[in-house]
C-alpha cells in the first residue's frame, strides 16, 4: 500500500467563475418597482417591502425606527393580536427591520398561503393606525431594553463611535431612555403617511416565484395605496464629525474594554472600495488576518478582533473592534496601531496577499448559498446605484490588485493619529 | 425531504453524504460524540477548551486555517453540553482540502505548549466577555446548579470557574484527545455539490488508517427527579430586575419532547404566543418575557424567564408565569392555537431545508441520536401531538417542587460615567 503524503496540501482550484442570478424587473402602475428572482426547489417565498427613510430630524430622532417598528401593531380593521394570528396560523413570518438608510417588512411565507399572508400586509402598509396603548407599551418596553444595551461595553462604544464621526445625523445619532417620550401619535401617523406610499416602495420577491406569485402580489398591491401629493423627503443632511479623536468613557468595575477605532471613509459607489475591501481583509476582514493572528492567537489579549467597511447611501465607515481585558487594553491598542502602520509600511507578502485572493473569492461564491442570497447581492447594488458590473469589478480587484497598489492605498487612506479611538472601561 | 447516502469505515467512522448540486460549495461537519457534560467535575470548561486547540496545528500540519484559506473555505465549531461539532464551507472543488485538514487532526494533534498558552487566555477573554462583563451574563452558572444535583449539566460549558481553565495542563489535553477524538466517536456529513463514489474514496484515503481508538463508554451520574422547590436571590449591578423559573424535563430522545416542544411555542413563539399576549401586551405586566427549553440529551430544562416592569414586584411577576402554566395544566389547548403552532413548526423545516449547513449539522445530530433518517420524519411526530398530550405533560412538568426560581435582582446604585475627551 501506497503510504500517504499527509504534508503536502492536496492540489486545488481557483475559483472561476461566479454566476449572480438577474431579477426579473417590472413596475406597478402606482410606480412601485418589482424586482424578482424565481428559483429554487422549497415551495416558499420571501417577500421584501423597502422604503427610504425620511430625512432626519434631530428633535424627532426616533420617528423612523418607531414608525417601522409599529406597523404590526394595528390597522383600522386589525388590532396587533389578529395581525399576529392570522400570520402565525399560517406558519409565515412577518419582520420589520429598521436600518439607516432603509426600513422594510419582510414576509417569509410558504407559497400556498400567499393568498391568505398578502392581505395582511397590504392592511399593514396602507392603513396601520398607531393605537395610542400600543405606542405606550412601545415606549415602556424600548426604554427598558435600551437600559440593558447600555450596560453592554461594546454597544456603548459603537453609539460612541458613530456619534463621534456621524454628528447628530441619521447615522450617528443614537435613542437615550429619555427620547422615547417625545414620541406623539400624530408624528407617527404623519411620518407613516409620507413615507409609506408606492412611490418610496421597492418591492422584492425572492423563492419559488413564478407568475402566479408575481401576479398575486402585482394585483394586491397595485392602485392607488399610499399615493401621496407630496413625495417623500428621504435626503439626508451633511455629516458633521466631531473634533475630538480620543474618547474614553470609563467604567471603572469593567473586566474587559471594548475598543472602537476607525473614521469617516468611502462607500461602495468609490471606485477604491473593492481594493479597500481587500487591504481589510488583510488587516482585520477574517479569521487568519493580522490582528486575529497577532491580537487573540499569539498574545491571548481578546476572544475576537476585527475591522471592517460600512456603506451607507450617504455615508460610510472604516472601524476596528475588539472586546480586550481590562489590564491589557493600552497594549492591544499599541499593536493595533502597529498592524495599521506595517500595512503602509512593508509590501504584503505574496503568499499572504494569494491567500486573501482566494479566501475573498471562496466567501463571495459561499454567500450565495440560495435564491434569497442572490436578492441580497442585488440589493447591495440597487440601494448604491451601481449594477452588475460591481461584482465584475470587485473579482477583477480581488484576482488581481498588486502588493505595491495596496501600500499605496493604505497611504492615502489610512492615518492612525487621524483615527477616532474610543475605549469604554478602562484604560 | 433530505436524501443522503450512509456507510461506514472499517475503523468506526460514520459517513453521511447529501447531494445537493444546486450549490457550488461542499460542507463537511464532523461531530464529535462529546460536550461538557463528559468533563471531570474538577476540570470543567475544558471540551470547550479543547475545541480551541483542535485548529492549534496537528502532526503534519502545523497550520490549520491558512491552508482552508487558501482554497477559498471557511470553518468554524460548537461546543455544547452534549456535543463538539466542526465544519467547513469550500468550493466543492477544493473538497480534498478539507478532507486532509480534518483527517490529520483526528490522526494526532500537534500539542504545542505555546498553543494552549494562548488559547487559555482566550478562553479567559471569552469567559469575561459572554459570562462576567455581560448583564445578566453569570445567570446560567447560577441557575444550573439549582436544577442539577448530580448531572454534569450543572456546569456551563465555559465551565464553573476560570481557574479550572487556567489549571489545564497539557497532559490532561493528550488524554482527552485519546479519549473522545477517534473515528468511533465522530459522525462526519458531507453534502453540497459531492458524489457519493467520490466521497467514499476519499473518506477511504484520508480516513480510512486512522486506528479505531477505544469506544467511550459514557456513564454519567443520573439526576433524580426533583421533589423540592428550589429558591434563591441574588443582586448585581444590571438596570431590572428579571425572573428565572426553571423546571425539570425529561430528555430530547423521549416521546413526550415533541408535546412539549409545541407547548414553550404556545407559551411563547411570535406575537400571537399567550405570554407575549397576555403577559405584555394585555396585563402590562413585562417588558420581555420568554419561554424555552434547551433541548439537551439527558434530562432538560424548560425555562420561563420575564423582566418585570417598573413598580411590577418580582412576586407579581412570578405569579403572573403561574397563571400561565396553570392554564395549560386545566384547560386544553383550542385546536386552531394547537394547528397554529404546528404550521409554523412545518414551515421552519422547509425553510431550514435551504441552507446546506443546516441540513448537514442537522443530518449529524439525528445520526448521534439513532438514525439520521429520522430528522425527515420531524415534522409528522409534531403534527401528530395531541392537545391531551400537551395537558399531560403541563401537568408533569409545572409543579411547584419541580420548580427552581431565580430571582435576579437590580442593585439601585447610579454608576457614574466619567466620559473623558482628549
Amino acid at each position: 500500500m501506497n503510504i500517504l503524503d499527509r504534508k503536502t496540501p492536496p492540489q486545488f482550484n481557483g475559483v472561476e467563475n461566479i454566476n449572480l442570478i438577474h431579477p426579473q424587473s417590472s413596475k406597478l402602475d402606482n410606480g412601485c418597482n418589482l424586482f424578482t428572482f424565481n428559483s429554487g426547489g422549497q415551495e416558499l417565498v420571501r417577500i421584501e417591502w423597502i422604503f427610504a427613510n425620511l430625512r432626519f430630524d434631530p428633535k424627532k430622532p426616533l420617528l423612523n425606527v418607531a414608525v417601522n417598528t409599529m406597523l404590526n401593531d394595528g390597522t383600522s380593521t386589525l388590532t396587533a393580536a389578529q395581525i399576529a394570528d392570522k400570520i402565525d396560523f399560517y406558519g409565515a413570518f412577518l419582520q420589520v427591520d429598521y436600518g439607516y438608510d432603509n426600513s422594510q417588512v419582510t414576509l417569509y411565507t410558504l407559497t400556498k398561503h400567499l393568498q391568505s399572508t398578502l392581505p395582511v400586509i397590504k392592511e399593514i402598509l396602507t392603513d396601520s393606525i398607531f393605537p395610542e396603548k400600543e405606542l405606550e407599551t412601545y415606549i415602556r418596553n424600548q426604554q427598558q431594553k435600551l437600559q440593558v444595551s447600555l450596560q453592554k461595553n461594546d454597544v456603548v462604544a459603537r453609539r460612541t463611535f458613530n456619534k463621534a464621526i456621524f454628528g447628530p445625523t441619521i447615522y450617528g445619532s443614537a435613542a437615550e431612555p429619555d427620547d422615547f417620550k417625545s414620541l406623539k401619535r400624530e408624528d407617527l401617523q404623519a411620518h407613516y403617511k409620507e413615507m409609506y406610499q408606492a412611490g418610496n416602495c421597492t418591492i422584492i420577491i425572492a423563492g419559488k416565484a413564478g407568475q402566479e406569485v408575481i401576479n398575486a402580489v402585482t394585483e394586491t398591491f397595485s392602485g392607488t395605496w399610499g399615493k401621496e401629493t407630496v413625495a417623500a423627503d428621504t435626503l439626508q443632511p451633511a455629516l458633521n464629525p466631531v473634533a475630538d479623536r480620543f474618547i474614553y468613557v470609563e467604567k471603572a468595575e469593567a473586566l474587559q474594554s471594548a475598543i472602537r477605532i476607525g473614521m469617516p471613509f468611502i462607500n461602495r459607489t468609490h471606485p477604491d472600495f473593492p481594493a479597500l475591501q481587500v487591504l481589510n481583509t488583510v488587516l482585520g476582514g477574517y479569521f487568519g488576518s493580522r490582528l486575529m493572528a497577532n491580537i487573540r492567537e499569539d498574545k491571548g489579549y481578546t476572544y475576537g478582533i476585527g475591522s471592517g467597511l460600512t456603506s451607507f447611501k450617504q455615508a460610510g465607515s472604516f472601524f476596528i473592534a475588539s472586546e480586550v481585558g481590562a489590564d491589557v487594553c493600552r497594549a492591544a491598542v499599541a499593536e493595533i496601531e502597529k498592524e495599521v502602520n506595517l500595512l503602509k509600511t512593508e509590501l504584503i507578502p505574496d503568499e499572504e496577499l494569494s491567500l486573501v485572493r482566494n479566501f475573498m473569492l471562496g466567501s463571495l461564491l459561499g454567500s450565495l448559498e440560495n435564491v434569497l442570497s442572490h436578492a441580497d447581492k442585488f440589493k447591495n447594488l440597487y440601494f448604491a446605484d451601481l449594477d452588475y458590473d460591481y461584482y465584475e469589478r470587485y473579482t477583477q480587484t480581488v484576482k488581481h490588485i498588486t502588493a505595491e497598489e495596496l501600500q499605496a492605498l493604505a497611504n492615502k487612506y489610512f492615518n492612525f493619529d487621524d483615527f477616532y479611538k474610543v475605549i469604554v472601561g478602562k484604560y | 425531504m433530505v436524501k443522503f447516502n450512509r456507510f461506514t469505515l472499517a475503523n468506526g467512522l460514520r459517513v453521511i453524504v447529501h447531494e445537493d448540486s444546486t450549490t457550488p460549495m461542499a460542507v463537511l461537519n464532523i461531530l464529535y460524540d462529546v460536550g461538557a457534560r463528559d468533563e471531570n467535575p474538577e476540570q470543567t470548561g475544558f471540551a470547550h477548551l479543547f475545541e480551541h486547540l483542535m485548529f492549534g496545528g496537528s502532526v503534519n500540519i502545523p497550520n490549520y486555517d491558512g491552508p482552508l484559506q487558501r482554497v477559498g473555505g471557511e470553518n468554524n465549531a460548537f461546543t455544547s453540553n452534549d456535543i463538539t461539532n466542526y465544519y467547513i464551507t469550500l468550493p466543492s472543488a477544493n473538497l480534498e482540502t478539507a478532507f486532509w485538514l480534518e483527517s490529520d487532526r483526528m490522526l494526532n494533534l500537534a500539542f504545542s505548549e505555546k498553543s494552549l498558552e494562548v488559547q487559555r487566555n482566550v478562553v479567559i477573554e471569552e469567559f469575561k466577555q459572554r459570562y462576567l462583563n455581560q448583564p445578566y451574563g453569570d445567570v446560567w452558572l447560577k441557575l444550573r446548579p439549582m436544577v442539577y444535583k448530580s448531572h454534569p449539566y450543572q456546569w456551563a460549558t465555559i465551565g464553573k470557574t476560570i481557574k479550572h481553565i487556567e489549571d489545564a495542563k497539557i497532559e490532561d489535553v493528550k488524554a482527552f484527545f485519546k479519549k473522545h477524538y477517534n473515528p468511533q466517536n465522530a459522525i462526519m456529513v458531507v453534502g453540497g455539490d459531492v458524489k457519493t463514489e467520490d466521497i467514499k474514496a476519499m473518506a477511504q484515503k484520508w480516513f480510512g488508517q486512522i486506528p479505531p481508538g477505544e469506544k467511550y463508554v459514557r456513564s454519567l451520574p443520573h439526576e433524580q427527579p426533583q421533589h423540592e422547590e428550589r429558591r434563591e436571590t441574588m443582586t448585581a449591578k444590571v438596570p431590572l430586575n428579571d425572573v428565572y423559573i426553571a423546571f425539570q424535563m425529561e430528555g430530547r430522545l423521549d416521546d413526550s419532547y415533541y408535546a412539549v416542544e409545541l407547548m414553550s411555542d404556545i407559551l411563547s413563539r411570535g406575537h400571537s404566543s399567550r405570554l407575549y399576549r397576555s403577559l405584555i401586551k394585555e396585563k402590562q405586566l413585562f417588558s420581555e418575557v420568554h419561554a424555552y427549553i434547551t433541548g439537551s440529551l439527558d434530562k432538560g430544562m424548560f425555562v420561563l424567564e420575564g423582566k418585570p416592569l417598573d413598580g411590577i414586584s418580582t412576586d407579581q411577576a412570578e405569579e403572573a408565569l403561574w397563571q400561565e402554566v396553570e392554564r395549560l395544566k386545566q384547560e386544553e389547548i383550542p385546536a386552531d392555537e394547537l394547528t397554529k403552532v404546528k404550521n409554523k413548526t412545518e414551515s421552519t423545516m422547509v425553510f431550514s431545508e435551504m441552507s446546506l449547513l443546516d441540513k448537514a449539522m442537522n443530518l449529524a445530530f439525528y445520526e448521534l441520536m439513532g438514525d439520521a433518517d429520522d430528522f425527515n420524519k420531524e415534522s409528522a411526530r409534531y403534527l401528530a401531538v395531541t392537545a391531551a398530550q400537551i395537558k399531560q405533560q403541563a401537568n408533569l412538568i409545572f409543579r411547584k417542587d419541580n420548580s427552581s426560581t431565580l430571582i435576579y435582582l437590580a442593585e439601585r446604585v447610579n454608576e457614574p460615567v466619567h466620559i473623558i475627551s482628549e
